[in-house]
């Protein structure tokens, strides 16, 4: 299981994830799946929760699902997964992550320390939802 | 008889198909057949107690149940139901320990 994004994209998510600090910023990772996933687009999405826990969690609602079902669609694309950040803390998924995660899905996460975005690491759930199961990340050039 | 989309995560459990035939006169109903006709799909729609995960949001020909009657809502023979996820997460509670950085989540 490795996840490929390439270096342009991985810009556009760091760019979103920086202006969301000091609250959780989130959106779809679209491309293509095979091995590897190869992501070449994002959807970035305002996040849906309240302002008071914005800094540590996001919401993305069903019509922003359906928005970015049918800009995939659009592209030729498919919704690989979600990214997100995690504000001065590690990048490795919470409880909450996964009680929340869907299957299949590729989940990264960019831990930003003070409004400055660093690692990337991404996750997929396992089948029995007990753990998240961490799979390679690739930067490509093109 | 009624028709289900799957979202593309849950595909998996279908068998790839992006649309299933359900049986039913409700949601419940179109929903245990579901999981009935694709069991390994149960432990992603609902929880240890039974209940629907947060993230499965249903809908009835663009209606979401909530605002109708939730799983006890009708259905007819000829409803479009969707299952659209809604997707959320997020940190850790952290809290700061000593000196040296060390973090305790709460």
């Amino acid at each position: 299981m490795t996840l490929e994004i390439n270096a342009a994209t991985l810009k556009l998510i760091h760019a979103h994830l920086e202006s969301a600090y000091p609250e959780e910023g989130a959106g779809f990772l679209l491309g293509t799946d095979g091995d590897p996933r190869r992501v070449t687009a994002i959807l970035k999405v305002d996040n849906a929760r309240e302002a008071s826990a914005r800094h540590n969690r996001y919401l993305l609602t069903p019509q922003d699902m359906r928005r970015a079902e049918d800009a995939a669609d659009e592209m030729g694309l498919t919704i690989l997964g979600v990214f997100h950040s995690h504000p001065d803390a590690p990048n490795v998924p919470s409880g909450f992550d996964r009680a929340w995660a869907l299957p299949w899905y590729s989940y990264t996460i960019t831990r930003v320390d003070a409004g400055q975005a660093g690692s990337t690491r991404a996750w997929r759930l396992a089948e029995d939802r007990e753990a998240f199961e961490e799979e390679g990340f690739v930067m490509s050039d093109q | 008889m009624p028709q289900l989309k799957i979202p593309t995560p849950l595909r998996p459990y279908t068998g790839g198909q992006a649309v299933v035939t359900v049986r039913g006169g409700t949601i419940a109903e179109a929903l245990a057949d579901l999981t009935a006709q694709h069991p390994n799909l149960k432990q992603h729609l609902f929880n240890e107690a039974g209940e629907l995960r947060p993230f499965v949001n249903l809908f009835v020909n663009e209606e979401d149940i909530r605002y109708l009657n939730g799983v006890a809502t009708p259905i007819g023979e000829a409803d479009l139901l969707r299952i659209i996820p809604s997707i959320a997460g997020g940190g850790h509670s952290w809290v700061l320990m000593g000196t040296h950085g060390n973090f305790l989540s709460r």
